[in-house]
């Protein structure tokens, strides 16, 4: 299990992924993502690719989700340009965003007619139950991960849980507080090389 | 006419692209003030209504800015508003990533990721929480929930299998809750 707490790779052995990888990749993960793509992008970077390992995932997703924007997009962007440059960059997002935008289109046309139809909402409800599903059980994947290197990451991690899903605080008062915290812990945690 | 319109989405949408820190979702309610309120680009029924398709269809949540552009000026208000809704975020997300990767070894970095990622994975999965109470109305669709995270969290099976089940379970439902 070495493997797993390994740091990101450096530059020079990562592994060869090409434009074309990339776009199918990010494809996949934006036609997957009904109500929401961040469900996939773990299982499809980690456990059907293997491009990176649970740690390196954990890592990116942090430094994603914390920046503005989509976590998603932010991570295709950051993933795209460490193996492939700007190019790649814009490989994953293509992949992302342009397919299921060209899907999208004729269903706002036609959605006055599909909303009606209760099958369809029956079935987007259960979707939407499953991939809710999707993402705790990634979730507490990742917890674990972050267990497995320091115990106390997990406690930080269920302490904005916490606040965020049942006190509704909101994430610009989460971020002040436990940022800070969080950095003097791992400050200490964190062995200087 | 159609520039001034686009300047505008471009002027609304591009500051807060760079403000929306936990993803596009975060900026609705901002987002709904300038278009609906404050300059009448949108009806607040088609507002809503383009929220409900992008957070039911696939891809990116951050396509509702998308359909909101194709409501207002066709194609042309599709990709400018996607593109300043993106392009902000992601030129900054490019250029932390660089960062990163090039001080990857210091020990500020080091104790950054570290730091981040507990946060990241506690906002996950309160967001996992708030969908699942959206989505689970009943015994059913708590269960599906349920399965599925167990699924994912103790094995490495395909979890679209979990997906399709969930709205076949959902679709055999409602049949049979009109039935009997």
């Amino acid at each position: 299990m070495a493997d797993e707490t390994r740091p990101m790779p450096a530059e020079a052995d990562l592994p060869a992924v090409s434009h074309a990888a990339l776009f199918a990749a990010f494809l996949k993960i934006g036609l997957l993502g009904f109500g929401g793509v961040a469900a996939w992008v773990r299982r499809i970077l980690v456990e059907e690719r293997g491009w990176l390992s649970e740690q390196e995932f954990v890592e990116l997703f942090g430094i994603s989700s914390v920046l503005p924007g989509a976590n998603t997009l932010n991570l295709a962007t950051m993933l795209g340009d460490r193996y492939q440059g700007i190019s790649g960059a814009l490989a994953a997002l293509c992949g992302l965003m342009v397919i299921p935008l060209l899907i999208l289109l004729p269903v706002v046309t036609l959605y006055d007619r599909f909303a009606d139809l209760s099958d369809v909402k029956a079935a987007i409800g259960g979707a939407a139950a499953a991939t809710s599903g999707l993402i705790l059980g990634n979730g507490l994947k990742m917890g674990k991960q972050l267990a497995r290197v320091h115990r106390s990451s997990l406690g930080l991690a269920l302490i904005v849980f916490a606040a965020a899903a049942f006190f509704h605080v909101p994430l610009v008062f989460t971020l002040a507080i436990m940022l800070p915290v969080s950095l003097v812990i791992m400050h200490f945690l964190e062995k200087r090389p | 006419m159609i520039i001034g319109v686009l300047s505008r989405i471009t002027l609304i949408l591009t500051p807060l692209s760079l403000l929306a820190i936990g993803g596009a979702s975060t900026m609705l309610p901002e987002i709904h003030r300038q278009f609906v309120d404050e300059y009448h680009l949108l009806d607040d029924a088609t507002f809503v209504n383009m929220v409900a398709i992008a957070q039911t269809s696939p891809g990116p949540n951050v396509m509702i800015m998308s359909l909101i552009g194709w409501q207002i000026a066709g194609l042309v208000g599709l990709i400018v508003a996607t593109l300043a809704m993106t392009l902000p975020s992601c030129v900054l997300a490019f250029l932390a990533g660089r960062l990163v990767l090039r001080y990857a070894a210091s020990h500020p970095i080091i104790v950054l990721k570290a730091a981040l990622a507990p946060i990241a994975v506690g906002l996950y999965l309160a967001s996992g929480l708030v969908l699942a109470r959206g989505a689970d109305h009943d015994l059913l669709t708590l269960a599906t929930t349920f399965a599925v995270a167990l699924l994912v969290f103790a094995t490495r099976a395909n979890p679209v299998w979990g997906i399709l089940a969930g709205a076949a379970l959902g679709v055999l439902s409602s049949r049979l809750a009109a039935t009997f």
